[in-house]
């Protein structure tokens, strides 16, 4: 039971709670940086670098913390981490560091990670807020990921660089300006609202079928 | 002061923070359902925003820069920011009460604004003077009131259209976002800068 729960803890944070298009959080980066999809991927990287390790150590201190000061102790953690990334970034990874530019620094104001914080971390376990963090993060790669990858294809015809689509085909600038940006996060979070929908509306048919075929079986055993 | 004036005009209207820099998405896509609220949202973001611009290039140029400590400058700027907008909340209460009942509730979002930590970062990264400092900061600001009243206004209209039930909330605020982003890429011939 233990083993399931805590699986649970990773898993929700790929769908049920995705943070890029259930919880709405982090829509700076998931639009300024999906560019392309190798952007998309290195952004989620570091922001879940960041997430998984002040996770970890504000559950480890969450009961040190006075309540009243802890907004700026988990912002101040945060910052921390942030600042070992853009490093790291700027001496093994100059072009990526260069091309995601002020958004690397911004990861600090990120709410994914100030909510996750807020919300899990500062009431959990250190084990759980680590798988929690993990969750989240894969949540946002793969969202980062999926956003930028059709916007790189229609703007650019790649995929992390490699062509896909035929020369014949006429790039869409619009995907790989800002406007394209918006438009395809505002449909793919349509579109997902719109799967979840159909999902439930055919969990409630089947249980409505469930009810009427126990009824008719009642009714003729009545009979 | 021609130089000024055209980092006023690119700031506020070509590099727009909201439609081409994506900074402070939350508010805008939070904030942005009633004009009133918006227009006070905005000059709540303006005023702190100024704000910053002076205090962030202060601490950066005299403090952080001379001690060889700007590899600090992320962890000193949010905490900066988060002690500044409590301190403004703080003296308007004290010093005007209807401006603190106006803009009151929305200044302690604003701590969590990514537009105020990206105006510190971009004062640092393009090097602008003290001067430049401010004009860029209160463009930045009356470039992010306007996305937000612009936007507040299409989603009043919005309210009486009928929308695909998916799509009610967010993604149609994304999608109008998006529109709202073309549209300002006229603005890009307007000056070189």
């Amino acid at each position: 039971m233990k083993k399931v729960s805590l699986l649970k803890e990773y898993t929700k944070g790929l769908w049920d709670q995705n943070p890029t298009f259930k919880q709405i959080l982090g829509t700076c980066p998931t639009l300024a940086v999906t560019v392309s999809a190798m952007n998309g991927i290195a952004m989620a990287l570091a922001t879940t670098f960041v997430l998984v390790f002040s996770s970890m150590i504000i559950s480890m201190i969450r009961k040190l913390i006075p309540n009243q000061v802890r907004i700026a102790a988990y912002i101040v953690i945060v910052a921390g981490f942030v600042t070992i990334v853009d490093l790291v970034m700027k001496a093994q990874f100059p072009a990526m560091s260069k091309s995601l530019g002020p958004y690397i620094p911004l990861i600090v104001v990120n709410c994914i990670i100030l909510g996750r914080a807020e919300a899990f971390a500062s009431k959990n376990g250190v084990f759980s807020s680590i798988l929690d963090a993990l969750g989240m993060g894969s949540g946002f790669l793969g969202a980062l990921f999926v956003i930028g990858s059709i916007r790189e294809v229609l703007g650019n015809r790649t995929i992390l660089g490699v062509a896909v689509l035929p020369e014949g085909f006429t790039p869409w600038l619009i995907m790989i300006l800002p406007a394209g940006a918006f438009i395809t996060y505002g449909l793919l979070m349509g579109l997902s609202n719109a799967y979840m929908e159909k999902k439930k509306e055919n969990e409630r048919k089947a249980i409505y079928n469930k009810y009427i075929t126990a009824k008719q079986f009642v009714n003729e055993t009545e009979a | 002061m021609e130089g000024l004036i055209l980092l006023f005009v690119s700031s506020a209207l070509i590099n727009n923070f909201v439609l081409a820099y994506f900074l402070g998405i939350c508010p805008f896509i939070g904030v942005s359902n009633k004009i009133s609220s918006a227009f006070s949202m905005g000059i709540a973001t303006t005023f702190v925003m100024v704000i910053t611009a002076i205090v962030s290039w202060l601490i950066y140029n005299l403090i952080l820069l001379p001690n060889q400590l700007d590899y600090l400058q992320y962890v000193a700027f949010i905490l900066v920011i988060a002690s500044l907008v409590q301190f403004v909340e703080m003296v308007i209460k004290k010093v005007s009460q209807p401006l603190y009942r106006a803009l009151g509730i929305f200044l302690p979002l604003i701590t969590t604004n990514c537009a105020i930590l990206g105006l510190a970062l971009f004062i640092v990264l393009k090097d602008y003077n003290f001067a430049q400092s401010i004009v860029y900061g209160f463009g930045v600001g009356v470039g992010f009131t306007l996305a937000l009243v612009i936007m507040a206004g299409i989603r009043e209209e919005l309210d009486l259209a009928d929308v695909p039930k998916p799509f009610r909330g967010a993604p149609i605020t994304l999608i109008v976002a998006g529109l709202l982003a073309l549209a300002f890429m006229g603005f890009a011939g307007l000056i070189t800068i």
